[in-house]
């Protein structure tokens, strides 16, 4: 099968006045069709930033794509004119965020927002994108949908308008879906519901769909291939089982050791009161990483040549790479 | 591992290093502080900086164009345009610093009041503003001093009052988020006593606003004062103010003599451009999170 | 075992709703109906449950930040509710509060040293130099250098914040800290090491805690007992072992279930809770959860039902259990 998205070589940069900030170095990844790939990693670790640049919203300036490329279906999204892009937004690859009132417009009513949409990309008659915007509230498991669609986005609860902001990024049934910590300000019995329903509509229309998160429990239950960020370069990759069985960057066997896990106290595999295994320190400052391997002043396991020598990413083990001179 | 976030800066700097630090930081608010400091210093040697005496009448002289003896020419009587913007600037400047610190000091307790203890207290400041701000703030300043009598005095207080609710309304908004602020809570959680709390921690962080406020604040005190000297309320005649100047001569003479004008009307200008410079600086320099 | 350190006794704290001009109530927040719980000394208790449920309000209401409607809160069985404030004043030392953002926690005016000093400084304890030795201890057992005490909040990164926000509630050697989903806004790898320090603290100072949080696994890593709360209300409250290998309410259950678990080959079959939580000020009759729960039956839609004792130390508020 021939990947959806493939993105090769993605670096972007900020110019602030503090110097240069490398928020995303050398990311390479592919997804293929009705997959989903998560980018895990801390806050500051160039996740976000990977997932504007796929849809060229990064600011400009003080940002800038200095290179590679983002192909959806072979063609690269990096060397369209900007009206090219934003006719590519929404058909061919859509985002949903964390809050979903920064992506809702407050003086629109639900269904007119994705109305507008459909018109905008599948070129129909009002009342046809009227309909498919109802229909879709329904697919995304709105009750009343007719109602709804007349709501304007305060009148709904956070779960509800995460589900109308899914429900608008799939209206024209994009290739590429990317979202950006789309449960985190959600509850649990909520986030458990919206993963149920990405993973539904993902199968239903085949969509690739890119999952940035922070949450290891989310990853382990909706991706197929996992990707480890950290300080704006990709650290490891590997299909989800093979990553949490065998983790091989000593970060992600950090993170790893660091959750509590749900279950424990059943005295499954790990004694109460049992001291959390932390990762020490803090995430370097983008615009200051040090020379070499950018998880070395945190690594137990660094050499002479971790603080020297930066690792390139190496295939470790069958399908699993990763970029650490250790492992 | 701190040592990436935090610089460990010597505890304590000497005051001329502040001086010297802050200066290098800030040189548009150094610009501002010295055409602040200048027209306070004219104001207070105004005796010795003017040219000649601003009182003099000079038929021969009237309506005089810049020339050497009048430098930014002179009025219909004669008067020197620069040796009474100098003296001028001891009203306008005692008029515009002073109104303004006492509506901002009097609206900024009011509203840290109003705000921290709610209640009936804040129900009735809140309509009592809210009544004063109804009336245009001429009208009001116009019923103070008439009730007062035109004076100095009676004139900063005049313009200072109708500032009031304007400032408390601001503060009290400010006020009413910063109340529910984790570490006023912390603080209570201390057993640290309300009204502490409000000077320790809630005040300080209005200051930002305020002295934005303040500042703004600062050009239309001298516009009211000019007003009111028109209207023969202000400060009475023969003390020079620029409102006056400006006002007395606007319509007449802006075609025929505009020195008359564009003098007068450039010390405004110099003064609230200096004061929103320093303003700006200021409310910089005394927030932590903007100093590394 | 001895007398509890805290005990709460059907707490309830209802917000008044006002509209209009002169501000007539139209109705009530049930934010906390009826709630009781019990902490023993170096023990933790952790409250959880979704946003809305009113797991915070119960904390502010412990300390008396928020007065409650009734109820009654006994430290080292003193009652303070309903004291005065003077009275109040001297008991605030033996309880502080840990809040979630830790960013708003500290006044960003004040530097960091003077924080932690202030509540030795409003309880008039020691001297100037007394309190700022007092402070560099309190740095060295968070795990600051006492070097960073004249620089000021935005200088640290979120999990040192929150080693401030502990050393401050450390400064008057409490015996009880209510803490309000202190990791929630910290990376996990933070995380780890704010959950260790605070249960280091717990074994070297005797602290009880009221660990409030909607992590699950954090609650179940930290706490000796759980109670679990929806819509104002205790629904199940027992030891943590008990809890989580046998939740017996079906909200605890549903709770649970829904929790991602960080192990690809456990992708299991769930049972799923269908729609939103209700809104707090017209809850649904009987049973808050009934409308969500797949076992309910008619009493449970007119009968509200009581916490009662279905094992030792596991109490249960369903009709069906």
């Amino acid at each position: 099968m021939a990947p959806v998205l493939e993105v090769s070589g993605l670096s972007t940069v900020f110019h602030t006045r503090r110097g240069l900030v490398r928020a995303v170095q050398d990311v390479s990844f592919t997804v293929n069709a009705g997959e989903t790939l998560a980018i895990v990693g801390e806050s500051g670790c160039g996740k976000t930033i990977t997932a504007l640049s796929l849809l060229r919203l990064v600011p400009m300036p003080p940002g800038e794509i200095t290179s590679g490329s983002v192909k959806v279906d072979g063609t690269d999204l990096l060397k369209l004119s900007d009206a090219e892009m934003r006719e590519m937004r929404g058909s061919k690859i859509a985002m949903i965020f964390q809050e979903p009132m920064t992506a809702l417009n407050p003086l629109l009513t639900v269904g007119k927002q994705i109305q507008e949409m459909v018109v905008l990309h599948d070129k129909c008659s009002q009342e046809v994108a009227r309909k498919r915007a109802v229909e879709m509230l329904h697919h995304v498991r709105i009750p009343e949908p007719e109602r709804r669609s007349r709501e304007y986005p305060h009148q709904l609860s956070g779960g509800m308008r995460q589900r109308a902001m899914i429900a608008m990024a799939l209206a024209c049934r994009p290739k590429v879906l990317v979202a950006d910590e789309p449960t985190t300000a959600l509850d649990v019995t909520i986030q458990a519901q919206i993963l149920d329903l990405i993973g539904d509509l993902q199968r239903e229309f085949g969509t690739a769909v890119v999952l940035i998160t922070h949450d290891l429990g989310v990853v382990a239950e909706t991706a197929k291939r996992v990707c480890v960020m950290y300080a704006g370069r990709k650290v490891e990759e590997a299909p989800v089982e093979e990553i949490f069985g065998r983790p091989l960057h000593p970060y992600m066997q950090g993170l790893m050791n660091s959750i509590p896990r749900v279950g424990s106290a059943r005295g499954l595999d790990v004694a109460p009161d049992e001291r959390l295994q932390e990762i020490s320190g803090i995430v370097p400052p983008l615009n200051d990483l040090p020379p070499g391997c950018a998880f070395e002043p945190r690594c137990t396991r660094a050499d002479a040549r971790c603080k020297t020598q930066r690792p390139e990413l190496e295939v470790k083990a069958p399908d699993h790479i990763a970029a650490c001179w250790q492992a | 591992m701190s040592t990436t976030v935090s610089q460990d800066r010597p505890t304590k700097p000497s005051f001329f290093n502040e001086v010297f630090y802050l200066a290098r930081r800030y040189p548009l608010g150094v610009a501002g502080a010295i055409i602040m400091a200048t027209f306070v210093m004219c104001a207070l040697f105004a005796n010795f900086v003017a040219p000649l005496d601003p009182f003099s009448t000079n038929a021969r002289a009237s309506l005089a164009r810049p020339s050497e003896t009048h430098l930014l020419g002179a009025d219909m009587m004669g008067r020197d345009v620069l040796s009474r913007i100098i003296h001028g600037a001891r009203i306008s400047l005692a008029v515009a610093v002073g109104a303004t610190i006492m509506g901002s000091g009097l609206g900024a307790a009011l509203g840290l009041a109003s705000g921290y203890l709610g209640g009936w207290f804040d129900l009735i400041i809140q309509r009592v503003s809210e009544v004063m701000q109804s009336l245009p703030l001429l009208v009001m300043a116009l019923v103070i001093t008439a009730s007062l009598g035109p004076s100095l005095r009676n004139t900063i207080i005049a313009i200072a009052i109708p500032l009031v609710p304007t400032v408390a309304r601001v503060i009290r908004s400010n006020v009413l988020s910063l109340r529910e602020m984790p570490f006023v809570e912390a603080a209570k959680a201390t057993g640290m006593s309300e009204f502490r709390i409000a000077v320790v921690h809630v005040l300080p962080n209005t200051l930002a606003p305020l002295i934005v406020l303040a500042t703004a604040q600062l050009g239309s005190t001298i516009l009211t004062e000019a007003s009111l000297s028109f209207l023969g309320l202000g400060v009475p005649e023969p003390y020079p103010s620029w409102g006056r100047m400006l006002s007395e001569s606007a319509a007449e003479y802006v075609r025929t003599a505009p020195w008359l004008v564009i003098f007068p009307g450039l010390a405004i200008s110099l003064v609230v451009f200096g004061s929103n410079l320093m303003g700006d600086a200021l409310r910089d320099a005394l927030d932590p999170r903007q100093r590394d | 075992m001895n007398k509890p350190l805290i005990e709460v006794t059907d707490l309830k704290k209802h917000f008044p709703i006002r509209k209009g001009l002169f501000g007539n109530t139209v109705g009530h927040v049930h934010a906390v109906d009826g709630v009781s719980f019990s902490i023993n000394a170096g023990e933790t208790l952790g409250l959880v449950g979704e946003s809305g449920c009113g797991k915070s309000t119960v904390g502010r209401v412990v300390l008396r930040l928020i007065e409650p409607t009734s109820g009654s809160v006994k430290v080292e069985g003193r009652e303070i509710v309903g004291i005065p404030r003077t009275e109040l004043r001297p008991l605030r030392r033996q309880m502080q509060i840990v809040f979630q953002d830790p960013f708003s926690s500290l006044n960003p005016r004040i530097r960091v040293g003077d924080i932690v000093g202030e509540p030795l400084m409003v309880h008039g304890i020691g001297n100037k130099q007394e309190r700022a030795e007092r402070v560099a201890q309190l740095f060295n057992r968070v795990g600051l250098r006492p070097s960073q005490m004249s620089n000021y909040p935005h200088q640290f990164s979120g999990g040192q914040r929150q080693r401030i926000s502990i050393a401050r509630a450390l400064a008057l050697d409490p015996h009880f800290i209510i803490a309000d989903e202190p990791v929630s806004a910290l990376d996990v790898s933070i995380q780890a090491q704010v959950i260790n320090l605070m249960m280091d603290l717990q074994r070297d100072m005797k602290l009880s805690y009221l660990f409030i949080s909607h992590n699950l696994s954090v609650v179940e890593h930290i706490s000796h007992r759980v109670a679990v709360m929806y819509l104002g209300r205790i629904v199940e409250y027992a030891d943590k072992k008990t809890l989580f290998a046998s939740p017996q309410h079906p909200y605890t259950e549903a709770l649970l279930s829904a929790v991602p678990l960080p192990d690809p080959t456990l992708r299991r079959t769930k049972k799923r809770v269908e729609g939103d939580v209700p809104s707090p000020i017209k809850p649904p009759p009987g049973c808050h959860f009934h409308p969500r729960c797949p076992y309910a039956e008619a009493r449970c839609k007119v009968e509200p039902p009581v916490l009662r004792e279905i094992g030792p130390g596991h109490q249960v508020a369903c009709h069906l259990r």
